[in-house]
């Protein structure tokens, strides 16, 4: 049972824990250097033995610690969740140790952290893309990266020699639609998000 | 005397027609279309439904899909093509002997659908040339097979004895 | 006559090929088109003559960027990209998406829509489990199971096309409730279909079950231990077949399944074999609580009436009266206006846990949508469990894991 007791035996003599909120699940924030040993913890003695879900929050450029890193675990004695946020602490170049040696199922979870944000995991066996393509040179899932995409060469040289085609960025005609909130009614009609340009009227730099 | 009916009385004309080769070979061409599926998402569900039981495409001689693009004549491009398969799909395209369709079947392969995102090629005609586009999310099996006897229509008008003396070309966006 | 000279490049697998030109492994390419009705999943194997050494799977060959695209849209505009998750089962990822938006705006809803949402739910796992099993079937050599499932999942369809519109990707739920109440005379066909359907499954069982090759082609391969199977985070019907007691209905009930009985169908071995007999039991399960839905189906609303910025009012009130006009238009152009706040949340698909992780900072779009595939973490054993078998067990191996590239990519 996740009860008070728990938590506080939980957070007893780990100062590196704090408790975030208890709205759905219990959710603490871990810092990155106690990552391994904690889960350790977790999996050998308080039977939170099934990784759920590894994955990363962009919190903006503008945000003092950009990227967190989510862990979601599951104990099949208590029937609950656990979440552990963890902050990386260089928003630049983010790196956290991998916890892939105490859970192998977060060997997939962070190489697609990896290729959506860039996080860099240490030790992490085999660290390189998953889901783009080897060569692709941007991380997708980060805030300032558009949903249309930036051009790049197709992956196959071949291909893309004999017919021309390459990686062209796709714009919802001008951007996403979405209507501002907290303004007048005759402007919170949905319009594109950046107007300055469609598919037949060039981005103006 | 002048009559409607198709002209070959086997007591006249003994066991041989007369006709154009192009009907001949255009015929046999369109009756027998082996696919090869490339059934990358949800419209490869709905492909193999209209090679099931209720949509047959066995009526239209069409059920042998190979999946060896050596052997089959039209590939039907059933799915989402991102950048990182559209290689594959055109490689696999070299891969079939002339004569070759394609079909893009579904709003994914004929012009990226619903994702207009970073990683989903806009059309596969960017890479292959595309013969029939069959539009919907996913297409019925009605609208597959409406599809396919369109192309049979297309086969039908082809010159191919023309064809057959001229080097296959490279195809090239323009 | 001049001959242009031209270099290809043959990859990363035609240099591994090279550096074994002196011994007697063999690389081999299990492309990413290939018969195997799962998608597009591409294998690099080392071969030591038919036996596999080495197997790594190349995944992302459908990846469309969804989690991107939700950052994009609304909440309601963002459930046609749920079909196309786990595209045999789209009704399930509709109910596991819509609890999990639900949830974090802490709404709670009626009796009757929690009612067609299971009902749905568990038509959605028949019809999923049914091509698995064909498919299955077909990856092992037999064409007739396939076409006898796909039989059934034909009247499948034309049940979902009734009630929403599609045959699959349905898009059905909304946040807040259903797209629209179950048609009249509805109830009675479904009951007529999972009626009929044991029949038909035993004359599948017939084919396969005790069939001699299919035996011998099954059986103690593709094995996956208990300590295994949770250490790489499987879960569904493969972590059942490996005899772990998980099933987030039972566990975790949501939508009100813990109004209904049925049991949970557990596995010993954790082989190919088991996770068939797994699946085709919980297909009998599923009819069970079918049956049980529509024994007592509740009447009353299929939507959540104090979801006043959420969901959107019925038609009749947005025509003739001036605030659900308003409600609806702020609905439909902003987006449910759901509060800020994370949520994780789990559902019990057919092919495993889909689970969401919605971070939300107000407003009707998400700030951050993360999408557990269970197929993602199915597959990331392959590298462990492949190595060691024969060449032509891959092909019943990933029939057995049942997984759908669709969600796997997403």
């Amino acid at each position: 049972m996740i009860d008070d007791d728990f938590v506080n035996a939980l957070l007893h003599e780990r100062d590196f824990l704090s408790i975030k909120h208890r709205e759905d699940c219990l959710t603490l924030n871990c810092s990155p250097d106690s990552l391994v040993d904690f889960c350790k913890h977790l999996r050998d003695e308080q039977t939170f033995d099934l990784l759920m879900d590894l994955t990363a929050v962009d919190h903006g450029e503008e945000a003092k610690d950009r990227f967190s890193v989510v862990l979601h675990f599951y104990s099949l004695v208590h029937k609950s969740y656990i979440r552990i946020h963890v902050l990386c602490p260089d928003s630049q170049s983010p790196s956290i140790p991998s916890v892939s040696s105490v859970f192998p199922a977060a060997n997939w979870h962070e190489r697609e952290t990896f290729d959506m944000f860039g996080i860099e995991f240490s030790e992490h066996p085999n660290l390189k893309r998953i889901l783009m393509w080897d060569d692709y040179p941007y991380f997708p899932l980060r805030k300032e990266f558009p949903l249309a995409g930036i051009e790049v060469p197709l992956p196959a040289a071949d291909v893309a020699e004999v017919t021309g085609a390459d990686v062209d960025p796709a714009p919802m005609m001008g951007g996403p639609f979405v209507a501002s909130g907290n303004s007048r009614m005759s402007e919170a009609e949905p319009r594109a998000k950046d107007e300055s340009w469609t598919e037949e009227s060039e981005k103006p730099l | 005397m002048i009559s409607n009916e198709v002209g070959y009385n086997s007591k006249i004309e003994g066991e041989v027609i007369v006709t154009r080769a192009d009907s001949v070979i255009n015929w046999i061409r369109k009756h027998s279309v082996w696919p090869m599926p490339m059934g990358l998402a949800c419209c490869a569900i709905e492909l193999m439904a209209s090679a099931a039981s209720r949509y047959d495409i066995s009526r239209f001689g069409m059920e042998v899909m190979r999946f060896s693009p050596r052997q089959s004549d039209c590939m039907i491009v059933a799915g989402t093509v991102t950048y990182k398969m559209a290689e594959v799909v055109r490689r696999i395209y070299d891969q079939m002997g002339d004569p070759k369709w394609v079909v893009a079947m579904g709003a994914c392969a004929s012009t990226g659908g619903m994702y207009r995102s970073y990683a989903v090629m806009q059309g596969v005609d960017n890479v292959v040339p595309v013969d029939v586009y069959v539009s919907g999310c996913p297409p019925r099996p009605e609208a597959l097979l409406d599809a396919m006897m369109k192309l049979q229509g297309k086969i039908g008008n082809e010159s191919s004895v023309s064809n057959l003396s001229k080097k296959p070309e490279s195809f090239k966006v323009s | 006559m001049s001959t242009t000279v031209k270099e290809i490049q043959i990859g990363d697998v035609g240099a591994q090929a090279a550096s074994h030109a002196n011994n007697e492994r063999m690389s081999l390419n299990v492309g990413p088109s290939h018969p195997t009705t799962h998608g597009v999943l591409r294998l690099l194997m080392e071969l030591d003559g038919d036996l596999i050494t080495r197997c790594e799977p190349v995944l992302g060959y459908l990846h469309r960027g969804d989690e991107k695209i939700a950052e994009n849209m609304t909440y309601n505009q963002f459930v046609p990209y749920t079909d196309r998750l786990d595209y045999l089962a789209p009704l399930a990822n509709n109910v596991a998406y819509a609890i999990t938006v639900e949830k974090l705006a802490g709404l709670n809803l009626p009796e009757r829509c929690e009612a067609i949402r299971v009902l749905v739910c568990e038509m959605a796992r028949i019809s999923s489990h049914l091509l698995g099993m064909g498919v299955f079937g077909m990856d092992a050599g037999a064409w007739t199971p396939f076409m006898y499932t796909f039989t059934e999942r034909e009247k499948l369809y034309t049940l979902f096309e009734e009630l929403t519109g599609a045959r699959f990707t349905t898009s059905y739920t909304r946040i807040g409730g259903v797209a629209r109440d179950l048609p009249d005379g509805w109830l009675p066909k479904v009951e007529k279909f999972v009626d009929e359907l044991p029949k038909a499954i035993d004359e599948v069982e017939k084919l396969l079950t005790r069939n001699r090759i299919f035996l011998d082609r099954t059986e103690g391969i593709g094995t996956i231990s208990k300590d295994d199977a949770i250490a790489y985070g499987l879960t569904g019907p493969n972590l059942r077949a490996s005899g772990v007691d998980l099933d987030l209905r039972k566990d975790k009930p949501y939508s009100g399944y813990e109004k209904y009985e049925f049991d949970v169908p557990i596995g010993t071995k954790g082989d190919c074999y088991d996770r068939y007999l797994v699946r085709i039991e919980e297909v009998r399960q599923s009819i069970l609580i079918v049956k049980q839905v529509i024994a007592s189906m509740p009447s009353g609303l299929w939507y959540a009436e104090d979801a006043k910025k959420i969901f959107a009012p019925p038609k009749e009130k947005v025509m003739t009266n001036m605030e659900e006009l308003i409600q609806n238009f702020m609905i439909v152009t902003e987006g449910p206006q759901v509060p800020s706040g994370e949520i994780y949340f789990e559902a019990e698909n057919p092919k495993g846990a889909l689970g969401f992780y919605l971070v939300s900072k107000g407003g009707g779009v998400p700030y951050r949508l993360k999408i557990r595939a269970p197929s993602f973490c199915n597959l990331s054993i392959l590298e462990k469990l492949v190595p060691g078998h024969m060449l032509s067990d891959i092909t019943v191996i990933l029939g057995s894991l049942d997984f759908v590239m669709g969600e796997c990519d997403r």
